[in-house]
């Protein structure tokens, strides 16, 4: 149970969160026309005569949104319901052509599923917590209005009009804006990794209604809630809820009561208002769309769905851990975004390939690398790194160099900085610019009979059971060998000759 | 030379095909009875030069030795219920006036692509909403038919009141009309003329100006059963823009004609016999199951037993749908806009609206909220629904003791416009006889039958399983072979 | 009688029809009869009576997912959409201006 709390003057308070996010299917053509779905076209260009609702214009499906939902509600273990329908919602407001949304109420393509969300003390999250999902369905995007044109008028844009988007509506099993984030992070990762929705918040790809409500803490009631429409970052949610609780513990405190209503998020203050333009539309009018017919699905169609499923970011954390014996930090972080895991995974393969190891081998070293040394060069260099240059066969090749014990850790590091600077290839540069270390045994093997001879007192203290003089030999004989002697060789002759 | 607005779809389309007589010939005719017969007020705008140039077209095509599709040299009707590229069309309504499309609705294109024209967009009741057309924001529609001895305007029926009056004056041989309650039957039986509505989903609804989506389908108005039958087939066909359209193939239907009925039953719906159905009515019906057990075919009794409820429930799903078809017209994007000073965009919907709809439209737009508002829906538009598939499995229990169901198409003959106007209900009670086959998305059509005593016409509707238009033709060819209507309205109007 | 001239009020107002007084005094009663006429339905026993769905047999047909593959329910068409605009401007719908 998360320990956040509003301290009001009569007590303490908690908050109870649920999320409507919309997410837009990624999809090259809209819900139920042919337009394109591309963002940024000009004005009013990506609008069929079905988007615009002309006289006689009538939806017609798109599978691949479809299917999206679907692979969607499996990859949160929901209940994929084969029998659905399209209800029209009514209401006029500018944005919306038909006078009506295509969504779906009474019979929606997912049911019950649940996502979970990581612990995090730093966040507050103690421990793993489950949050519910009561249902996904698929529903239509609305238009643009812009309001800063014209003196006296709106601007109204229908490129958004009838884009597909799934709304994944949750449990109000959420008790802090920091759980609030980490569910939106979290099934984001889920969307981009299925590829059902890009994720781009900017974009309005995914935003998030945000319903909070507060009680006294331990109160089995729940609060009259508002919903914050169309919240569109992580940050802004979790504001959204700070500023929610507060402003309604205070209200109450005062002795007034919360309005069930639709509010809206101003990013520049951190607050939120009343929505003047929702105000008395209560009253939607749902009922069955009768330009469309049931929808049926079939179990090849379910059973494609399933079959093109990648592994999830749960399933590939463990099998980081398990199989690849990373820590439980570094399995989180690789596989937190599908950028970073991919990037792992090729680097990882190519590694192994050339070092001829296993990946498991090689896995940590690479983590490692690809977690905290790689980005560590690449910030370090400023503007001087041409991202171009950062390619996995050029850091395979510096991991095998250093696997082989070729090179050191700071010498890939040198590398890499010369690689990202000049393009050159990490074999000719350890070449050249002479970042090896020595791993020939009779170099090291005479350094190391020097250091020894040189100094008979340290040798006999060592002898006699000073344990810790063992690093005083090594740093004597890397000196010798001008740092370039491999440590695990230079470690083995000592221990050899030392006894 | 022989008139050629005397002839229908197949004398004309032949005619032109072998050379007797020129599709520009034709056009010009109906042009002319069209520009003729202004007190009709049939159309709201007449085309003549597209009919002229889709003449040309077929002469040329002629000419050239092209084949020449099934409506290649006959200009038509088009109900303005259909979109039409760069012909305005309004359904009738003051909020659409001057709305030009961009666009062809699919049904008129494949009229066009079988070779026919058009002579202009007719008239109908204000978004397909009435039954006598008196609720055109462009005026009433007379029926060229009156009463024996009276001079009053009569109603041609509705909404496809513009259709069917066109085609019973001869200033078109065939319109197109749509049916969502009725539509295309009652104005025919008021006419003296045949219509058939197809099962559901055999002629795209795209392009069409939608009043209730579940129920509404095209279909042709002509003079003859074989030239519905012919312009059935050049009007259905999947479309896969419209996704209750059926993917299945079109039968020749004009070649399958067959008026023969050895073998068929025919149903008689006992629940059809209401209290208040004129006595000609019932006379004409028991004519009907005469002619039919001539062409070979068995009369059997059957129930219909929620008859009685169809209407009502159509009178709960149709305003419903259209409540919601119909919020697309706000002013925004097409039509007409009414913004008075300092009108914000709500009011703006308000405003424009009030003044675009007319009383008819209004009403059912707020019957159609009403019911779908919260707490009515489940009383109201849920048990609809459910009466609704009780309709049709009456109609299917009643499809395995026969093959086709005989019923007369209206309650009354025409009546005298402005008759019924004040009286919404009552007016409504006009298709309680057509509205149960819409429900069921049946195919259904009316034929003339006779007149009464007061000369006016009389429709008999056969009604069929699903996709069994071929079977409602038949029926209809041996019923037309065997009443003999051959009356025309005198001429009043020019 | 169903509605009163303060429901049918609040129904023209969801309908956004704005309706004078004079209207609304008759619109009511007609209303009413109309509603009452339906009301009849409640006769009916549709106890395991599924609602109607698809009025002829037939199951949804969904389409490919491909930008314009037919050009009259694609996009790319700014012109035909703001061609009977009441008022278009810039490549814009004007409507009154609008405060959220
Ligand atoms: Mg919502
Ligand atoms: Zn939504």
């Amino acid at each position: 149970m998360s320990s956040y709390r509003i301290h009001g003057a009569t007590g303490d308070w908690e908050v109870v969160i649920g999320l409507e996010v919309h997410a837009q299917i990624t999809s090259n053509a809209k819900l139920f026309s042919g337009a394109s779905t591309a963002f940024g076209a000009e004005p009013n260009t990506q609008v069929s005569l079905v988007d615009a609702a002309m006289p006689g214009m009538l939806p017609v499906l798109n599978a691949e949104c479809v299917r999206q939902a679907v692979r969607t509600g499996m990859a949160i273990e929901a209940q994929i319901n084969k029998y659905s329908r399209f209800d029209r919602k009514n209401y006029f407001y500018a944005d919306l052509p038909q006078g009506y949304q295509i969504s779906q109420l009474y019979h929606p393509i997912v049911g019950e599923g649940s996502l979970t969300i990581d612990a995090d003390d730093k966040a507050g999250i103690p421990e793993d917590k489950i949050i519910g999902i009561e249902r996904i369905h698929i529903e239509q995007d609305a238009g643009k209005l812009m309001h800063d044109q014209h003196p006296t008028m709106s601007y109204v844009d229908l490129n958004r009009v009838g884009v597909a988007l799934m709304e994944i509506v949750s449990r109000p099993d959420m008790t802090s804006p920091a759980e609030a984030g980490a569910y939106v992070r979290k099934l984001r990762a889920i969307l981009r990794y299925v590829g059902s929705c890009d994720g781009n918040m900017e974009e309005g790809s995914m935003r998030a209604d945000v319903n909070v409500s507060v009680r006294k803490v331990g109160d089995p009631e729940l609060g009259t809630r508002t919903e914050t429409k169309n919240v569109n970052s992580v940050r802004f949610v979790m504001q959204t809820i700070e500023f929610e609780a507060q402003r309604q513990v205070d209200l109450i405190e005062d002795g007034g009561t919360v309005v069930q209503e639709t509010r809206l998020f101003d990013p520049g203050t951190g607050t939120t208002r009343t929505m003047r333009s929702k105000e008395d539309a209560h009253d939607y009018r749902y009922f069955p769309d009768p330009d469309l017919l049931p929808l049926e699905l079939g179990e090849d169609f379910l059973a494609e769905c399933r079959a093109s499923l990648p592994e999830l970011p749960d399933a590939k954390r463990a099998r980081y851990e398990s199989e690849l014996g990373l820590t439980p930090y570094n399995a989180r972080e690789l596989t937190a975004e599908v950028e970073t895991f991919a990037r792992y995974e090729t680097l990882l393969a190519e590694t192994a390939r050339r070092a001829g190891k296993s990946e498991a081998e090689v896995a940590t070293q690479v983590a490692n690398w690809a977690l905290s040394v790689a980005p560590g060069v690449f910030k370090s260099l400023g503007d001087d790194a041409d991202p171009a240059y950062a390619t996995a066969q050029a850091q395979a090749a510096i991991l095998e160099l250093q696997a082989a014990g070729a090179i050191s850790g700071g010498q890939a590091k040198e590398i890499y900085e010369i690689v990202l600077k000049t393009g050159r290839e990490p074999g000719e540069i350890a070449e050249t610019e002479g970042l090896k270390q020595q791993s020939d045994t009779g170099a090291i093997e005479l350094a190391v009979d020097e250091v020894i001879a040189a100094n008979p007192d340290k040798v006999e203290q060592y002898r006699g059971g000073k344990d810790k003089l063992f690093g005083f030999f090594v740093g004597q004989t890397m000196k010798a060998m001008q740092g370039k002697a491999n440590p695990a060789v230079v470690n083995d002759l000592l221990k050899a000759k030392l006894g | 030379m022989t008139d050629l607005t005397q002839l229908g779809i197949k004398p004309l389309r032949d005619g032109v095909a072998a050379g007797e007589f020129t599709a520009r010939e034709v056009a010009e005719a109906f042009n002319a009875a069209v520009a003729d017969a202004s007190a009709l007020n049939a159309f709201i705008v007449t085309t003549p030069d597209h009919a002229l140039d889709a003449a040309s077209k077929v002469d040329a095509d002629r000419a050239a030795g092209k084949a020449l599709g099934p409506m290649a040299g006959v200009p038509i009707g088009m109900k303005d219920l259909f979109c039409t590229q760069g012909v305005q069309t309004t359904a009738a309504s003051h909020i659409l006036e001057g709305f030009v499309p961009r666009y062809e609705s699919t049904v008129s294109q494949k009229l066009w692509d079988a070779g026919a024209g058009m002579l202009g967009k007719l008239n109908l009741d204000q978004f397909a909403m009435g039954s006598s057309n008196e609720t055109s924001h462009f005026g009433n529609v007379s029926s060229p038919w009156r009463r024996t001895g009276t001079n009053a305007p009569m109603s041609p029926g509705g909404s496809s009141g513009g259709s069917s009056a066109a085609v019973a004056a001869r200033i078109a041989p065939a319109a197109t009309g749509t049916d969502t309650g009725g539509s295309i039957r009652q104005p025919a039986a008021f006419t003296g003329i045949c219509g058939i509505k197809p099962t559901y989903g055999r002629c795209s609804r795209w392009g069409v100006v939608a009043f209730a989506s579940s129920l509404d389908q095209a279909g042709p108005m002509a003079r003859s059963v074989e030239d519905c039958a012919i312009m059935l087939g050049a009007m259905a066909g999947f479309d896969p823009k419209d996704a209750t359209s059926l993917k299945m193939d079109v039968p020749d239907w004009a070649a399958g004609l067959d008026g023969n009925l050895a073998g068929k039953t025919i149903g008689i719906p006992r629940e059809y016999r209401m209290e208040g159905t004129d006595a000609a009515i019932l006379d004409s019906w028991e004519r009907g199951k005469q002619w039919l057990r001539d062409a070979g075919a068995t009369i059997v009794d059957i129930s219909l037993p929620h008859t009685k409820y169809a209407l009502p429930a159509y009178y709960i799903i149709a305003p419903a749908e259209a409540s919601s078809n119909l919020a697309r017209y706000d002013g925004v994007r097409y039509g007409l806009r009414d913004l008075p000073d300092g009108a914000g965009l709500q009011d703006m919907y308000a405003e424009t609206r009030e003044a675009g709809f007319g009383d008819e439209v209004k009403r059912r737009i707020l019957i159609g909220t009403y019911v779908l508002s919260a707490g009515f829906y489940d009383a109201y538009y849920t048990q609809a629904q459910k009466v609704r598939a009780l309709v049709a499995r009456d109609f299917e229990q009643a499809f395995a003791q026969c093959d086709l169901i005989l019923a007369p198409t209206t309650p009354t003959a025409s009546f005298p416009l402005g008759e019924n106007s004040e009286d919404p209900l009552a007016m409504y009670l006009n298709d309680v006889f057509a509205v149960p086959a819409s429900l069921a998305g049946l195919p259904a059509m009316s034929v003339p039958a006779m007149q009464n005593e007061g000369g006016l016409p009389l429709g008999l509707q056969l009604v069929g399983r699903p996709f069994d238009e071929q079977g409602v033709l038949n029926a209809g060819l041996a019923i037309e072979q065997r009443a003999g209507f051959s009356a025309q309205p005198d001429k009043w109007w020019c | 009688m169903s509605v009163d001239k303060a429901t049918v009020t609040k129904i023209a107002s969801l309908a956004r029809i704005r309706m004078s007084d004079g209207e609304l005094e008759r619109m009511a009663p007609e209303l009413s009869q109309i509603l009452d006429w339906v009301e009849q339905l409640g006769e009916v026993d549709t106890a395991g009576v599924e609602p109607m769905t698809a009025v002829i047999p037939n199951s949804l047909r969904l389409r490919a997912d491909v930008v314009d593959a037919d050009p009259l329910t694609g996009g790319g068409r700014r012109e035909d959409i703001l061609a009977n605009a009441p008022a278009a401007e810039h490549g814009f719908f004007g409507v009154p201006k609008v405060i959220e």
